[in-house]
């Protein structure tokens, strides 16, 4: 085996310009294959990571009839008394925060535009609300007994031109179906680089929202983070109840996870494609070496190495090829990934429903991934030596010497 | 004893829908220790018995047996271990692999053999001694000589010890000064270690140096005989 590597190495280093641009097809499909799997996770991973932060949390407590499409305030489809419930939750030793919060559907009017909006009713000490505090672009985060202040996106203020201190109108439908139309100020303008949500969300303080839609001391979930996001479901159960729906963060992104499955489906095809090509080259690199090489063959033949022995060593080649190209797609993949882990890609507002993608995507790559892209290219590299490796054992000796074999 | 012989080989190729008769039933035994010249023109079938005599090739009908063993119906592989351990080969075109040594061209079949590193390193050195090429070692066949690359090509074939040594056209590509020198050293080793040497060629001077000449003409033997005054 020594033997038959110590003669592929200098068989490789005889074309020094071929096997360099075949190791380097190699290395160029695995940095390819490194960064499309690395952005795939990076996106399915931040989206799924920020449909959590933002908008799902790690569970979230409804009561049995409430309709998340509908954005119901009647009293009978949201919780009584949420901030006793919530601090109940919060106690158990899983939970980091659990925070009660309240929907509802409003137009968002000017002097001469409107737009409509979420508004939602958040208790702003709440630790569950941080990504909204950190977000903050400029003016104040709101006070949990402030009656006018309002947060808005940066994108609803871009587009309805607003700045810290506006008066706007917000227009709610009531729990018990009357509109109600109050005005409100500006009093910051955040963002959580999620296009979608900074377009279309309002926050305002929970009693102040209550008290516009007529369902005080009622809230529409109880939005909790977990310590663990693993304990979602142990946490779920132990919080059962017959009047309430308790969701994890599973079943409310069970479209980001299909989407995700959908995705690698796609990228299979993508990575097949890539590794096609590899393996292409690989092979044309191998066969070309055959049938150059075919009379060594033949003295080989000769002088005893059975087709075993001729098949490995065209086998070690490959091994070679691959080793060159796997060192090379690490060094060119982890220079492009490590770019745009730091950097992103930015992708703008890239809407899915249900699904909250930040305006960049960042690049992860998982020590996993890598590992398993090696072996993927190796292998590959193997299977597509296979057909030059078996041309050169098949010959029959007396054609391979007088250069025939072929 | 016998080394090798073949019994009535007919070897046909077809190429296309033509048939062309390269043997015609051709029986031939060779003794140890002979040092025998195949002769004949051009497509007279010299190449084609050296390679059945070889197991390079299998004959269409008949049979070759290589120290008894007979080797008709043996497949690719049971032929290339019966060549590796019985069988040594020079070839025409200084058939060495161009990216190995002088030294690691002839451990090349100790090593697909299993000789131990020992006893292998002390094989290599006394075979390349004996062709006169020890100080050419660690060179590749492109810092060699066409008769240096020769004399490597018979040491590579004597490096296994084996009894039979087959030759085709050895100094073909020779000049008349490094043609005698491989001569010269084929000649001695087949009398200092009594290998039997078998080869093709339609060199004069070559015959000359032959105990035997099997002279062929359109893929039969037509006369055998020992040369004038050799024993």
């Amino acid at each position: 085996m020594l033997q038959a590597f110590k003669l592929a190495y200098r068989n490789v280093g005889r074309n020094k310009t071929r096997s360099l641009l075949s190791s380097l097809a190699v290395g160029v499909g695995m940095a390819l294959l490194l960064l499309m799997v690395s952005v795939l996770e990076g996106e399915m991973t931040g989206a799924l990571q920020n449909t959590i932060r933002l908008q799902s949390g790690h569970l979230q407590i409804r009561p049995a009839s409430y309709d998340e499409n509908k954005i119901s305030l009647k009293w009978e489809d949201l919780i009584a008394d949420p901030e006793q419930v919530a601090a109940k939750i919060e106690a158990l030793p899983q939970v980091t925060v659990a925070a009660p919060r309240l929907s509802a559907s409003a137009i968002l009017t000017l002097s001469n535009d409107s737009k409509g909006v979420q508004i939602l009713g958040i208790d702003p000490e709440s630790e569950a609300n941080k990504p909204f505090r950190d977000g903050m672009l400029s003016g104040e985060f709101i006070k949990a007994d402030d009656r006018e202040g309002i947060l808005i996106g940066n994108i609803l203020a871009e587009k309805l031109n607003l700045k810290v201190n506006d008066k706007v109108n917000l227009l709610v439908t009531t729990s018990n179906g009357d509109v109600n139309e109050q005005p409100f100020t500006v009093r910051g303008i955040f963002t959580t680089r999620t296009p979608g949500y900074d377009e279309s969300t309002v926050f305002m303080p929970l009693a102040k929202a209550q008290a516009i839609t007529v369902t005080e001391n009622h809230a529409s979930t109880i939005f909790v983070l977990l310590q663990n996001s693993e304990d979602a479901e142990a946490v779920a159960q132990a919080l059962q109840s017959n009047n309430l729906k308790i969701l994890t963060w599973r079943e409310q992104n069970q479209f980001v996870v299909q989407f995700e499955d959908y995705a690698n489906a796609f990228f299979i095809i993508l990575y097949l494609i890539v590794l096609g090509i590899t393996a292409t080259v690989v092979t044309n690199t191998l066969v070309m070496a055959v049938f150059e090489r075919t009379r060594e063959i033949g003295i080989l033949s000769a002088i005893g190495m059975k087709s075993g022995g001729i098949m490995a060593q065209f086998l070690a080649e490959a091994v070679l090829l691959a080793t060159g190209g796997v060192i090379g797609g690490l060094l060119i993949g982890g220079a492009i990934v490590t770019y745009f882990t730091v950097y992103g890609i930015y992708i703008g507002d890239y809407g899915i429903t249900g699904v909250l993608f930040e305006d960049r995507i960042y690049a992860h790559l998982t020590l996993a991934n890598t590992v398993t892209l090696a072996i993927v290219t190796y292998v590959i590299t193997l299977v597509a030596s296979l057909y030059p490796a078996r041309l050169a054992a098949r010959m029959e000796p007396v054609e391979a010497l007088h250069g025939s074999g072929v | 004893m016998e080394v090798t012989k073949v019994i009535n080989a007919t070897r046909v190729f077809k190429i296309g829908e033509v048939e062309t008769k390269a043997l015609r039933g051709v029986d031939l035994s060779i003794e140890d220790g002979e040092f025998t010249a195949l002769v004949g023109p051009s497509g007279s079938g010299k190449t084609t018995l050296l390679q059945l005599i070889g197991l390079l090739d299998q004959p269409t009908t008949g049979s070759v047996t290589i120290n008894g063993q007979d080797a008709t119906g043996l497949n690719r592989n049971q032929r290339a271990d019966l060549r590796k351990n019985a069988i040594g080969f020079v070839f025409q075109f200084f058939a060495l692999i161009p990216t190995l040594t002088a030294y690691e061209n002839v451990e090349m079949p100790l090593l697909l053999n299993g000789t131990k590193p020992a006893a292998r390193k002390a094989r290599v050195n006394e075979m390349l001694e004996a062709v006169g090429l020890s100080d050419r070692a660690h060179h590749r066949p492109d810092q060699l000589s066409g008769g240096q690359q020769q004399r490597v090509a018979v040491a590579r074939a004597l490096a296994t010890n084996p009894k039979l040594i087959l030759a085709d056209e050895p100094t073909a590509n020779l000049d008349t000064e490094n043609g005698k020198q491989v001569m010269d050293i084929m000649q001695r080793l087949n009398k200092e270690t009594g290998v039997t040497f078998v080869f093709a060629t339609h060199d004069p001077r070559v015959i000359g140096y032959a105990n035997r000449v099997v002279t062929l003409q359109d893929g039969l033997i037509t006369k055998d005989g020992k040369a004038n005054g050799k024993s």
